[in-house]
């Protein structure tokens, strides 16, 4: 309770921190200099000590170990690439094949198919409401989240051994350079070049591998805007909201070969856990 | 040989057909991938995800066309561009701030129908005020002021917002007119903002 008033408390202050103005009207401020990106940074490593993302990592991993659907089974026998029931590391290490499915599957889509298998759980009513809003959460996502937090402090290792691996990244790379739709959008119209934002917003360039790893840094994040958690399916949905393009499905695999194109081109740098997001 | 080939028969036929590829090409099994994932939602339709002839040349050539390529479809595109029949592209700047200050429009949370805005903001850095601004294109400020605001930089503003592929065939910037996703009067107003003495921008 303390530690909820605390983080509105500090929420607040953020709220109320008036936007700075450029000093020089005639020339625009450099971006190293981003006051305003400089500001949240300061207020969110406050919130980092005390991050409300943590409450999802205890809700999912109570979800983990329960006996719960049709077939009131756990989730201790779902096997994330490392064995039934291996959680540690297992979320850094995705995504990747699985020989029972033949296809490779991110975490979210992986969890999504034990919940199916293991406990009986219908694949379509998840997929119905899949993200969180201000009174609900997702199985799923309180899952992933608790999932990720196992992988805290470990490097990002997505396996490219498979064939089917080489072949998901390969598609990954592909979707990221589609330009398509009304706008002529593609994910690299955002992130493809240094130094770039949409307004106030840096925009990390996901093609290098030192800032790719920005793409999972921080996800799945505690969102201040509207105070909720959401993973990289929310994350890479609302990316396609803003490229104008139709929806893409939950946990598919254009999803999937998205992730494994950002994940093996961040291999190699530390996941820090579960974050909280602008 | 046999790329240079698939862009010239792009380029030329009426209807963009995609060159048969091998069922292994990345690309291929990328767009199939997507075609089977996506659905359509609110105003978004799965056609979006089918490339136009300019769309399908810039994802050929990671948006580097040869030069003769770009130019003819470049050509193609500014012959396309409807231009105002009371031959007035200068509207109201105040109007013009606020379609560039709006970033709504083509999504599937957009309402149809519902006017959009330009998005300008989101990349260009335009009035002094709004210190908002992204980066991703250049610095729009001062731009009336420092290139003029006589009838063939009205033309190149308006023909620019309506289909900057018309000017640079794999610019990032969205063609607004040309999809329709602001009106002939938006656009006037938009050049407004850019050009008229009166507007923030060349104060």
């Amino acid at each position: 309770m303390t530690r909820t008033l605390a983080f509105c408390a500090v929420a607040a202050l953020v709220a109320a921190a008036p936007i700075p103005q450029a000093a020089g009207q005639s020339k625009p401020p450099a971006v190293e200099r981003d006051t305003t990106t400089e500001e949240f940074e300061k207020f969110r490593v406050v919130l980092e000590a005390d991050n409300p993302a943590e409450l999802f990592e205890l809700k999912g991993a109570e979800l983990w170990k329960t006996p719960r659907g049709p077939k009131q089974t756990s989730l201790e026998r779902c096997d994330l690439g490392l064995g039934p029931g291996a959680v540690k590391g297992a979320y850094v290490q995705l995504p990747r094949y699985f020989a029972d499915t033949g296809k490779v599957m991110d975490a979210e889509q992986r969890i999504v198919h034990c919940m199916v298998t293991l406990q009986g759980f219908d694949a379509a009513a998840l997929a119905k409401q899949p993200f969180s809003n201000e009174t609900h959460t997702p199985d799923p996502v309180a899952i992933t989240t608790f999932v990720a937090g196992q992988s805290r402090g470990m490097k990002i290792a997505p396996p490219q051994t498979h064939p089917r691996e080489r072949e998901t990244y390969a598609i990954g790379r592909e979707i990221f350079f589609y330009r398509a739709g009304g706008y002529d959008f593609s994910c690299a119209s955002c992130h493809g070049e240094d130094g770039k934002r949409i307004r106030t917003q840096q925009l990390p360039n996901f093609t290098r591998p030192d800032q790719a790893i920005r793409s999972y840094q921080g996800w799945p994040g505690y969102r201040m805007t509207g105070g909720v958690m959401h993973t990289l399916q929310w994350r890479l949905w609302d990316c396609f909201r803003q490229q104008r393009f139709p929806e893409p499905g939950y946990v598919s695999d254009s999803l999937t070969a998205l992730l494994t194109y950002l994940a093996v081109n961040a291999r190699g740098q530390v996941y820090k856990g579960p974050g909280i997001k602008r | 040989m046999k790329r240079f080939a698939a862009f010239l028969l792009i380029a030329t036929g009426p209807a963009i057909m995609a060159p048969p590829a091998a069922a292994d090409d990345p690309r291929t099994a990328a767009v199939a991938t997507l075609q089977r994932d996506f659905k359509p939602r609110g105003i978004t339709t799965m056609n979006l995800l089918v490339e136009d002839g300019v769309q399908a040349i810039c994802n050929r050539t990671d948006d580097k066309p040869p030069k003769d390529v770009a130019q003819r479809l470049e050509q193609d595109q500014l012959a396309g561009i409807r231009w105002p029949a009371d031959g007035k592209l200068v509207g109201d700047w105040k109007s013009g701030e606020r379609i560039a200050q709006n970033g709504r429009g083509m999504t599937w949370s957009d309402p149809a129908g519902a006017p959009g805005g330009g998005s300008c903001y989101n990349c260009h850095r335009i009035g002094p005020q709004e210190t908002s601004f992204g980066t991703l294109g250049p610095s729009l400020f001062q731009f009336g002021k420092i290139r003029g605001n006589g009838a063939d930089m009205q033309r190149y503003v308006y023909g620019k917002i309506y289909n900057a592929k018309a000017y640079s065939l794999c610019s990032q910037m969205p063609r607004f007119g040309h999809v329709g996703a602001l009106s002939e009067q938006q656009i006037k107003d938009l050049v407004a903002l850019l050009l008229d003495p009166g507007s923030p921008v060349n104060k």
